[in-house]
């Protein structure tokens, strides 16, 4: 599981590639623990860029659901964006849809967190 | 090698239910609308039109009695999983079917929270001299469970007034037994008070009973288990009582699983068939119908060189191997 990282202003977009399976997603939660605990009011906001994951599991859904809890209990801003098509009736069927913040495209997640970093995503 | 009938008495979780009187008639408005200009004038196009036209969720029902399921093999003994309320109409199924004879009734208990128990008070063949009942489980408590339901102030016939012999024996998870004409393996399970799944085999045919059984998913050796405990398996009968989001977040720890996890584990064990079970007791037909569409569908875009067939449980369901 390779996890890519790229910051605009107070922006980290996390972009995993691959699948996330039952073998994989404890990779991705250490992945994302770091930036977690950066993403708090008045730190870091992250965007989940999951265009290059074609395939997530049970346990993959539930390091998510619980990087959504953990930078809610802090304040901070996490979005789902540019969910594949397969991935997006995945969360539709688990009700994933319920407990993430989804967005269509990782520009329109960056504007939601950040004018700031919006204009740095524009600029890149 | 004689066939393997799986029959549901009971499939619906945590107390039994009955279809809502407005239900009734949304689906008699449904089913006379189809209907119409349809030329229905004998009983034998109506019969035809109700089995071949009309969606599962109204011609029928999943049904509401809680926990019970037969595994028939074809001998004279009965093998039953759990007491719920589907209990009361086997046991009247078996009056009415065998007359007087006596009878041999093998019972593998999953637990002995209520909705598992509640089906014995009213289980006519335990009032029967001649029968004989024997009920296996893991748990300690397991004969205190069944005693305490029967007599005051729960009800008013004390167990010591059952006609039938009934008698209580203890399992050892993770060990095979040689009982009722099966070779069963007990599994413990995530549950409040633990619960127990059941592998059954026999004449190289296997059936699953895994009922209320929560599975956390931050454990990859608790998926690899249980995929062995469901491995190669004809048939899996699964709590899939609640949707994946609900299971991990707002009900964690309340003991049950989801479709979604149902369907993973019967992929990663190459089981041929996957029932869902112990179904939602809040879900309407309707809801249930659509749970079970959404899993083919999951089924389908997950899956891998392995075909997992789905269904959904209802009372009455047979299942043949």
């Amino acid at each position: 599981m390779r996890v890519d990282h790229t910051r605009f202003a107070d922006v980290v977009v996390l972009a995993p590639i691959g699948r996330v399976d039952h073998a994989t997603a404890e990779a991705l939660k250490a992945a994302l623990a770091p930036h977690l605990a950066r993403c708090a009011q008045g730190q870091d906001h992250l965007v989940l860029d999951l265009s290059g994951v074609d395939y997530i599991s049970s346990a993959g859904l539930r390091v998510l659901m619980l990087a959504a809890k953990q930078a809610k209990t802090q304040g901070g801003f996490l979005a789902v964006a540019a969910v594949q098509s397969t991935v997006q009736e995945i969360l539709e069927i688990s009700k994933f849809t319920l407990l993430l913040r989804l967005m269509p495209t990782v520009r329109e997640a960056v504007a939601a967190a950040s004018p700031t970093a919006l204009a740095a995503f524009d600029r890149a | 090698m004689s066939l393997l009938r799986v029959r549901f008495w009971g499939t619906r979780g945590s107390i039994p239910v009955t279809i809502a009187p407005d239900a009734i008639k949304r689906r008699l408005v449904a089913a006379l609308t189809r209907a119409v200009g349809r030329g229905l004038d004998t009983p034998e196009r109506i019969e035809a039109f109700v089995e071949q036209e009309l969606d599962f969720s109204v011609r029928q029902t999943f049904g509401g009695n809680s926990s019970c399921v037969q595994l028939d093999h074809g001998g004279d003994e009965y093998v039953l999983c759990d007491l719920g309320s589907g209990a009361r109409a086997f046991g009247n199924h078996v009056l009415a079917t065998r007359g007087g004879r006596p009878g041999t009734f093998h019972v593998f208990m999953s637990h002995t929270h209520w909705d598992h128990i509640n089906g014995f008070p009213f289980f006519m063949p335990a009032y029967i001299p001649g029968n004989t009942i024997t009920i296996y489980g893991c748990h300690a408590w397991l004969e205190e469970a069944f005693r305490r339901q029967h007599g005051a102030p729960s009800f008013p016939v004390e167990f010591a007034q059952l006609g039938a012999s009934v008698r209580f024996i203890r399992l050892e998870a993770d060990r095979p037994y040689d009982l009722a004409g099966f070779r069963v393996t007990a599994k413990r399970q995530h549950h409040s008070g633990d619960s127990y799944g059941y592998r059954f085999q026999r004449d190289g045919r296997t059936v699953v009973y895994s009922t209320d059984s929560e599975h956390k998913l931050d454990d990859p050796a608790e998926a690899t288990a249980f995929a062995e405990f469901f491995r190669d398996a004809d048939l899996v009968i699964f709590d899939a009582q609640y949707s994946l989001a609900d299971a991990v977040s707002i009900k964690a720890d309340w003991g049950h699983s989801s479709n979604v996890v149902g369907v993973e584990l019967c992929q990663l064990a190459r089981a041929r068939h996957l029932c869902m079970f112990h179904h939602e007791p809040t879900y309407d037909d309707e809801k249930i119908a659509a749970v079970l569409a959404e899993t083919r569908r999951f089924e389908e875009i997950t899956r891998g060189d392995h075909t997992v067939q789905v269904s959904a449980a209802w009372d009455g369901m047979e299942i043949e191997l």
